[in-house]
Parts: structure tokens; sequence; C-alpha cells
């Protein structure tokens, strides 16, 4: 059943105002959309967070944005920690020790904690089956720590470990495909979402969690700071992503792919670069050929996207 | 009553590792996450046997590491669930940065360490490194020195750590192979003795009370955080005196009664060792070597060293001529061993001065037998009689140098 804005708009939010992300921040709202979505189909939520800058934000204690039960355990193993507490209600269940009251459990994993220093964990939560829903915001570096790159980073992204030098560019190479990695690992539901496209990715949360089993969505987060881009852009930044290709919006149920939206018109991936500072180093001559590789390499995913999703 | 529990207990000849298993299978907790490392693979195993065998209720989580394994456990405990691993060597090493994130969201675990040497060079065999290194992260640690002190400490274990004045995890070690692998008396309790001792598990806070939300895990600044840490380091030193309670109360049911440290003919000795874990078996026959020639030779065993038994140290050991604290870890680069300067540190923080030396012993599995115990004692009682340490005053023993 779609979910009604109007609906929403009556919630009670789970993760309140008042926390420290800077104006602008795309985790916060891409929370609000989640947490939203699994209000209004009436079920309770039980959230984690590996560290990074959502976890700093909503936690300094003795204050807590989060109004659901939400745990924080390190950098590498959000997905291990919250994995154990399904598992400790299912087995409760089981004994008759609590009522089953079809707990939904989300983790909010900055793509450092995903794609690199927490993948081990989050692969072996898949392999086992136990039942999480792990949604990535995926602003493309480690921000928490001062925009450092890490496996989502796009190819001659400048961050401070890949910064643009004499001889340097910025990253030298292309990011993962780590949900190509998770339908490997047989993950029964992955997406790819975007925060401006807010119905597409609430249909989406709310396949996640009616499904049996772990799954997954990574949802580009366009960060104003690491980004280099003005603090009211990260909407218009997010819908960029899409319309060029840099961020295609699919699904893949059970091993099918599906595009869920596509963009109106293929943008140039010029017009993406030319928005964000972390890219300016792109425009100048001797560049051109890695703006051309990254356009080449979105047309060639887009293809293969479309290939698959046939 | 006492009395009747007692005989009913059943003797069986059980391996170290599996005096654990039997331990975990009676109590029946709530998780189980753990990985297999040699020497504890038997206990992963075996364990996974009686969850295939439905002979326990548990949720067995077959991670993909020991990092996984702790950070399950870390969410189980804070789901409210008794939580309950077991690992060694390598394996602990890996766990290192969950230690400390289970001590301090104050999470009860209980975990068996079948105490393993560190890499490189790389051995499988025994030594206590492992349980040593982590000694500082907010754990309770206790020691077995037989099949018998291993199942009796894994049930006294899980009281300790969920004890309201501690709630802190706990290390119950064990010597790989030397205990783990070989056979050994044990006097099993039956189950329902075991479930009435250990009780059931009441968390003060739970991550699935989803009608009371709770935030677990906050960031602290300098504003709170030396607080929260202020707080565990009060917890483990309320262990101190819950230790003690807990193995009288478990000797009520068992016949065997626990403390902090153990004497062995130490009332009227000059001479002592002291010592931690299966060593004190060989140490033992030592005592009772030199006894019979005419030396007053005891020894200490220590069965806590986290937290630290000064108070009880000191006593032990102050009227003694001469002692020597043997540890069986390495610890490059300090004054001396860990439980030496321990117990060096309560004398001196008492104002007492001892005959103190030190012996690095047994690493990486090298056996130590009574007659190098004896060469000790006549080491010591040379010391007791001239009043003088000849240095160095930190040995290794047996050792090719
Ligand atoms: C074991 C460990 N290594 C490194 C860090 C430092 N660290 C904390 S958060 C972070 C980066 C987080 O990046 P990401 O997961 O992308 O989240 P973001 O802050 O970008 O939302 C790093 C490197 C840590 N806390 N723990
Ligand atoms: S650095 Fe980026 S992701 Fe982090 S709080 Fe600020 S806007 Fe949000
Ligand atoms: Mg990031």
């Amino acid at each position: 059943m779609p979910i009604k804005l109007k609906e929403i708009c009556n919630q009670e939010d789970k993760i309140a105002s008042g926390h420290r992300a800077c104006h602008g921040c795309p985790e916060t709202i891409i929370v609000r959309q989640v947490l939203h979505t699994i209000t209004a189909m009436g079920k309770p939520v039980i959230a984690a967070c590996p560290t990074g800058c959502l976890e700093v934000c909503t936690s300094p204690y003795p204050q807590t944005a989060w109004r659901v039960p939400w745990i924080h355990n390190a950098f590498e193993n959000a997905s291990s920690t919250l994995a154990a507490a399904w598992s400790t209600y299912k087995h409760f269940v089981k004994l008759g020790k609590m009522e089953d009251r079809d707990i939904k459990f989300v983790i909010f994993g900055g793509d450092g904690a995903t794609y690199d220093i927490g993948l081990q964990f989050i692969s072996g939560v898949i392999e086992r089956g136990q039942h999480i829903l792990y949604v990535c915001l995926n602003n493309e570096a480690y921000m928490n720590t001062g925009i450092q790159r890490s496996g989502a980073t796009p190819l001659g992204a400048w961050t401070t470990t890949t910064p643009v030098g004499k001889v340097l560019p910025g990253k030298t190479e292309h990011r993962k495909d780590i949900v190509g990695m998770f339908v490997a690992n047989g993950i029964p539901y992955a997406a790819q979402a975007a925060p401006h496209a807010w119905r597409d990715l609430m249909t989406k949360v709310q396949k996640a969690v009616s499904i049996e089993g772990p799954s997954y969505i990574d949802v580009i987060a366009p960060c104003p700071r690491g980004w280099r881009f003005p603090m009211d852009q990260t909407i218009y930044m997010s819908r960029l992503a899409v319309d060029t290709c840099m961020w295609p919006l699919y699904e893949v149920e059970n091993g099918k792919y599906r595009i869920t939206t596509r963009p109106l018109e293929k943008k140039p991936v010029i017009e993406y670069l030319k928005a964000q500072g972390r890219f300016g180093h792109l425009l100048l001559p001797e560049n051109k050929h890695i703006a051309d590789e990254l356009q080449r390499k979105v047309d060639q995913d887009w293809e293969e996207l479309q290939r698959r999703a046939k | 009553m006492t009395e009747v529990m007692v005989r009913k207990a059943e003797v069986k000849a059980l391996e170290g590792d599996k005096a654990v298993t039997e331990a975990m299978r009676q109590i029946n907790p709530d998780i189980v996450a753990a990985y297999p490392v040699t020497p504890q693979t038997e206990i992963v195993m075996e364990f996974s046997q009686f969850v295939a065998e439905g002979l326990v209720d548990t949720e067995f989580i077959p991670v993909e590491s020991e990092f996984a394994a702790m950070s399950s456990c870390v969410g189980a405990s804070c789901a409210g669930a008794r939580a309950m691993s077991a690992t060694c060597g390598p394996g602990l090493e890996l766990m290192w940065e969950n230690l400390w994130v289970a001590s301090g969201l104050r999470c009860p675990i209980v975990m068996a360490v079948v105490n393993r040497s560190h890499a490189a060079p790389l051995n499988i065999l025994t030594d206590q490194t492992d349980m040593m290194g982590s000694r500082d992260t907010g754990w309770v640690q206790i020691y077995a020195e037989n099949h018998q002190e291993v199942y009796d400490n894994f049930i006294q274990a899980v009281r300790i750590a969920e004890h309201p004045d501690i709630l802190l995890p706990i290390m119950s070690g064990h010597a790989g192979f030397v205990l783990g692998h070989t056979l050994g008396r044990v006097e099993v309790l039956p189950d329902e003795v075991v479930r009435n001792f250990v009780g059931e598990y009441k968390p003060l806070y739970s991550l699935l009370d989803i009608d009371h939300p709770k935030t677990f895990g906050a960031y602290d600044h300098w504003d709170y955080f030396f607080e929260h840490r202020r707080q565990v380091f009060e917890a483990i030193n309320n262990a101190l005196r819950v230790i003690p309670e807990i193995g009288q109360e478990y000797g009520k049911i068992s016949g065997r009664y626990y403390g902090l440290v153990e004497p062995y003919r130490l009332d009227d000795a000059d001479v002592v060792i002291m010592i931690i874990g299966s060593g004190a078996g060989a140490c033992r026959e030592a005592v009772d070597e030199m006894r019979e020639k005419g030396t007053k030779a005891g020894m200490l065993k220590v069965r806590c060293f986290r937290p630290f038994p000064a108070e009880e140290v000191v006593k032990a050991l102050k009227d003694k001529k001469a002692v020597a604290v043997m540890d069986r870890c390495a610890c490059f680069g300090a004054e001396g061993s860990p439980l030496f300067t321990e117990t060096c540190a309560a004398f001196f923080n008492r104002g007492l001065r001892m005959k103190l030396i030190d012996y690095f012993y047994g690493l990486g599995g090298r056996d130590t037998v009574p007659s190098e115990f004896c060469d000790i004692f006549r080491e010591l009682s040379q010391i007791a009689e001239t009043g003088e340490i000849k240095p160095p005053l930190v040995r290794y023993l047996a050792v090719r140098e």
C-alpha cells in the first residue's frame, strides 16, 4: 500500500530535531524518510549506527535524538551488533518471553562503515540470513573524520586522502559496486535510492522490511561539506546524481534487476562535476581524460543495468 | 540439603574444553556467538552439536570472525540476552576493540578463554599472554587450575558478571591442551541445581523494550566520559567482595568453596611460590616434595587477577621470608611480569618491603615440571637465609639464552 504524505505529516518524527548535523545534511533527511515509512506501516523500529557523522550528531550524552531504541557499538560492526539483537528477539519470541510485534531492525551506516571497514560483518549477516535492513548513507567519503576517501568515492574526486597535487588528480580508482556484491551474496532485496526521490525511496523501504531476511538500500547522500556545494543544494545534487546516471535508481529482488525511476533526459556527467567543488580540478584541460573516463563508465554501467533489468 | 546435592553430583571424565560446554549446556544461555580457533575449537564444535540435538534452547550465531562474535555478544547483551562466547590467543586479540565496548556498555558477557600464546612466531600452545594482554579492558578475570575448576569457575562466572554491583563481562581462563584437551575428573552438578544457582538474567534496560526506547552507546565528551569510566573502576573493584560471596554460595551446592586466592601449605611456610592457573598443579607437587625434605615451602594460587586481590595477597604473604612470582605471559619492556609488578605495588602501597623475585615461565606451551619448582624453592631458601637477592630480579625459567 502506498504511503500517503498526509499521513506522514501527522506522525511524530522518530528522530528529533536539535541534533548536531550540519545544515543541509542529507543523512538526517534520509533517516526521517526511512523511519516515517516504517512508522506509517505501523511497525516498531530498533535502530543502530556504526561510528560516523550520524552517530556523533545524534547521540551526544546526555542528549539523544532517537525516539526509537538505538545502539552504537563501533565503526565496523553495527551489522553484527544489531543482527544479534534481532536473534535475541527471535529467541525470546520463540521461548514465549516476548510478544511478536513484528519489530523492524534498521541500520544506518556511512559508506566507510559499509563499503570498507564493515564489509565483512555485513556479508556475514547476509549469509546467515539475519533479518535486518541495512541503509547506507552514502556521502562517498569518510565525512566524520574530515572527508577521506572510501571505497564509494568516485573516480577523480578530491578528498583529504586523495588530494589534488602536482602529480595526482584526486582519486585514481572507480568506486565499488557493492549492490552487485550483495546480490552475488544472495541478498533477497537490494536497491539504490536517493532522497529527492522520496516516494521511490519509501516504496523501497516498505519492500525491504516486508521480505523475510536481510535487505540493503544504498542511498546517495550529497554532503555539502564534503562535496563542496552550498548547503541549500542537497536535494538538487541528489536529483543531478540520478539525472546524470551517476546514481541510477534501481532495485534487485531475488536477483531480478528493475530500474525504478529513469531520468526524463539523461544529462551529461560534466553538469554534475561542475556543480561540486570536489570535482573542480576535472574541468581543467589536463584532467579532461578523467572526466571522459567517468562519463564512459557511467554510460557502460547504465547500459549494463538496462540489460540486466530487461 | 547441601549434603544431598553434593552426593547427587555425577563424576565424569571430561576434557577441560568439555567441562566448559557441559557448564554452558546446563546454564542454557540465550545467545552464544563464537568462532573456532585452536585450542578453543572443541567448545564451538561441541556446543554446536548441543544446539543441533536440541539439548539447549540457545540461539547459536555462527559468526564469521571473533570480532563479530564479540560484537554479537554486545548486541545480544544490550537486547537483554544472557550472552556467551569462547576464544583464545589470536581470537581474543581480534576482539580487542570490542572488549572495551562490552565493559563500557556494562554487558555481563561470559567468555571462556582457552589460554594460548600470541604470534609471532606462530604457536598454538598455552600461555596466558592472551588474557594478561587484555587485563585492563574492564573484564573480570578468573583462572582455573584443573578440570574441576574449569567447570566450577564457568558457572560462578555467570553470577559474578550479572551481579548488580558489577555488571561487567568476565573471562574464565584455562590452559589450552594441558587442561583443554586432556581428560580430568569433574563432578558435574545436576542440571536443575546449576540452573537454580545461575537463575534468570534480568537486564536493567533492554534494547528490545520498544515502549521505553533507550539510547545505547551514546557519544561521550570530556564532560561525561570520565564519570562513566569512574563507574567501571568502581564496579570491577566490587568484584573483590562479590567473588568470595558467590564462591561461598557455590560451596553450599557443590562442597567446593572459592575465593580470590587459594593458599596451599602456606600458614607456616617461609618460602612461597605465587602462581596462576594450571602450573599450580606441578607447583603443588614441588611444595610436598620440599616439605618432605624439611623446607617450609608453600604456594599461593591467584584465582582472580582482575580485579587484583591486593589485600588478600599481602595478607597471605607479608610474613614470608622469600617469594617467587611466576607469570606465564609475555609482557615486553615492563619492570617485571604483570603478577610481579602488581604484587610489588600491593606491598609498597602498604609500606612493606619483601624479598620478591620474578619468573617468566612456560611460554608457548613449554612444560614446567616439579623439579624446576623445587629449584626455585631452593633458591628462595638461600635468599631467606642470606637476605640477599642475586641479580637479575626478573628471570626466564628454563630458556636457552
Ligand atoms: C576502528 C576504527 N577506525 C577508524 C575510526 C575513525 N572513524 C570514525 S568515523 C570514520 C569515518 C566514517 O565514515 P562513513 O562511514 O562514510 O560515515 P560518514 O561520517 O561519512 O557519515 C572513521 C574513519 C574508528 N572510529 N574506528
Ligand atoms: S559532514 Fe556531511 S554528512 Fe556529516 S553531518 Fe555534515 S552534512 Fe551531514
Ligand atoms: Mg561517508
